[in-house]
This record gives C-alpha cells, sequence and structure tokens, in this order.
C-alpha cells in the first residue's frame, strides 16, 4: 500500500507552461525589431551572354536599330541626331510601333532592338535616366496591349499571369535593349 | 428559470490558453521574414530616381553589388570603389569567381547594382562585363521612385 502512494505522487509532476507566452513575446519582439520589409526597387535588365569568339552576333538591319548615343558630357545622339534624354520616350514609341511603315524605323516589333552606348565618363545618372525612358516607353506599349485585352494595366496583366514564361504581351511586344560596348575613354 | 439566473452569475472569463498558440504563429511569421544579414555599406550610394520600376520580390535571389565614393572619416568620400557583400573589391576580376559562386549557390540570382548617382559609366560597364563572364545576367539598377513625379 505504501508503495502505490508513493507512484501517485510523482505522477503529478509537470512543466509550469505560464511563462511560454512571455518567452514567445520576447523571440517575438526581437523579430519585430529586426525584421526589414522595405522592398528593392530599380529597372530590371538582362545583360547579353558573354560573346562567343567562333560565332558572330546576330546580324541586325540598320532600320531595325535605334541607337542611342551619350557622351561624357552628357549629350545624346538618337540615330546620329543631336537630342535630349526628354525625346527618347517618343522615339523608341514610334520605332517600335513602326511596323515597317517609316523607312527610318524598324520592320516589326519583334526585331526592333534599342541600342544604348555609353563613354566611359558618362554620368551614370544620365543612363539611368535614358534606360528609364525607354523602359517606360516600353510600359506604355505594354499597358495599351494590356487595356485592349481587358486588363487595367500590365502589372495587373503579369499578375494574372499563371506562368510568368507565357506572357503574350511581351512576346508580341518584346523589349530589346542592348549594352553596346563603350569606347575607351580619353 | 431559476437554472437560467444560476448560469448568468457565473463570473465570465476570456480563456487565456490559446495565447502562446497565437503569439508562436507570430512569432513564426517575423522569422520567416527575417533577413538577418545586414551588410554594413563602406560605399556612398545614393541611387538615383527612376520611374519604370519593378519590385524584387524575392529578396533570397538577391544578391547586392554597391558602387560609389568610398567612405572616409567624418563625411569625406574617396574614390570610387566596389563592395559585395562585406569587403571592398579592388581588382575587379575577383567580382567573377565571387559571382559564379553565387550563381551556383542560386540559380536564379538577380544581382542588383546599387550604383551612386554620381558615378560615372566607366566602372558599371567593368562590372557589366565580369557579371557577363561569370553568367550572372540578370540584374537591376537599384532606383528610388522620382517624388516628384507622384
Amino acid at each position: 500500500m505504501g508503495i502505490l502512494a508513493k507512484k501517485k505522487k510523482r505522477a503529478g509532476a509537470e512543466i509550469p507552461t505560464s511563462s511560454m507566452a512571455d518567452i514567445a513575446f520576447l523571440l517575438l519582439i526581437f523579430f519585430l525589431v529586426t525584421t526589414t520589409i522595405d522592398v528593392d526597387t530599380g529597372i530590371g535588365m538582362t545583360l547579353p551572354p558573354e560573346p562567343d569568339e567562333t560565332t558572330p552576333p546576330p546580324p541586325v538591319a540598320d532600320r531595325n536599330m535605334l541607337k542611342i548615343l551619350i557622351n561624357a558630357q552628357g549629350q545624346v545622339l538618337l540615330e546620329d541626331l543631336p537630342s535630349s534624354v526628354g525625346q527618347i520616350r517618343n522615339e523608341v514609341l514610334a520605332h517600335v510601333q513602326n511596323n515597317g511603315a517609316d523607312p527610318r524605323y524598324s520592320d516589326s516589333p519583334g526585331k526592333a532592338v534599342v541600342s544604348i552606348k555609353t563613354d566611359r565618363l558618362t554620368p551614370y545618372n544620365l543612363y539611368i535616366q535614358t534606360m528609364d525612358e525607354v523602359w517606360m516607353a516600353y510600359f506604355e506599349i505594354w499597358d495599351t496591349e494590356a487595356r485592349s485585352m481587358g486588363f487595367a494595366s500590365y502589372v495587373e496583366y503579369r499578375a494574372d499571369l499563371e506562368d510568368p514564361n507565357e506572357n503574350e504581351i511581351r512576346d508580341k511586344w518584346p523589349a530589346q535593349v542592348s549594352l553596346a560596348e563603350p569606347d575607351p575613354g580619353n | 428559470m431559476a437554472h437560467f439566473t444560476k448560469k448568468s452569475k457565473a463570473k465570465p472569463e476570456i480563456s487565456t490558453a490559446s495565447l502562446p498558440d497565437i503569439i508562436f504563429m507570430l512569432l513564426i511569421f517575423f522569422m520567416v521574414t527575417t533577413v538577418l544579414r545586414e551588410q554594413e555599406v563602406q560605399v556612398r550610394t545614393i541611387l538615383p530616381q527612376a520611374e519604370a520600376l519593378t519590385k524584387i520580390e524575392q529578396k533570397r535571389y538577391v544578391s547586392y553589388v554597391w558602387m560609389g565614393p568610398e567612405k572616409l572619416r567624418g563625411n569625406a568620400v574617396g574614390d570610387t570603389k566596389v563592395q559585395i557583400d562585406d569587403a571592398i573589391i579592388e581588382d575587379l576580376v575577383n567580382i567573377r569567381s565571387i559571382m559564379y559562386r553565387k550563381l551556383t549557390e542560386q540559380p536564379r540570382l538577380i544581382v542588383s547594382l546599387r550604383v551612386d548617382e554620381e558615378s560615372e559609366m566607366g566602372i558599371v560597364t567593368d562590372v557589366h562585363g565580369e557579371l557577363r563572364k561569370a553568367g550572372t545576367l540578370r540584374i537591376s539598377y537599384s532606383s528610388r521612385r522620382d517624388i516628384s513625379n507622384m
């Protein structure tokens, strides 16, 4: 009888769980403080792959290439004509949406290439402005296309896609921005 | 009727038994979203402003490359340097091996270039060349939203 009573006492031992919430709170506050939920934003690009010495780059007809040149002084040359950053967007729009109408611009959207060439001394700020204008032109085209398909904007269309690789708008209007090798600075 | 009045007299109390579970849930959320390692940036990077921005939601894919004038003592700045992770890269050729290693660890790597707006294109072009040799072709020119246009 005495042995049985002893056993009962031992079974009653329990770990106190009342402080569990406090411990969890402490950890929670630590992670709350250290978390940063800021999202990095930027102009996305895909660099061309490293050129292969045996295979030359595919030839691009002169009319399909929109040449943008920015020199060290920050002057813009659009298709060999002096211009400004503000004019780039309209020029890109005209170039990509030409569809062979104007002989100075591209044959078709799929063939249109925008080439950006800089000098080693070109200010980075100006390069970003140029990039921005070129990409805004493409965004404008994509937005128009998305609206014709019944979406509010291109962003909404892309959010609606199941497979991001099956992007009809981008297949129709591919953004082909090429970075030309810069001239060695003086 | 007597039964009902008796029951309502009982002291109402909110059960706190599920409190730890709620807190744990929150805890796990913040643990998952936290990126612990914050690097100390040794170069000045005032980002340029742009409009055509895209968000990089997957922070785990991103690797940063900082470019800008090196921060010196006080408010002075030195020559333009490139920083990856915690170290300033003196010889740009090293970027190739660093980025190649990162790419093998994370095949969907996006390189975010955080370049000071007063830099010149020369160093950016050099880094482009190294990234192309490493095969890390997805890049992003980190920029701020232009506040004046909003």
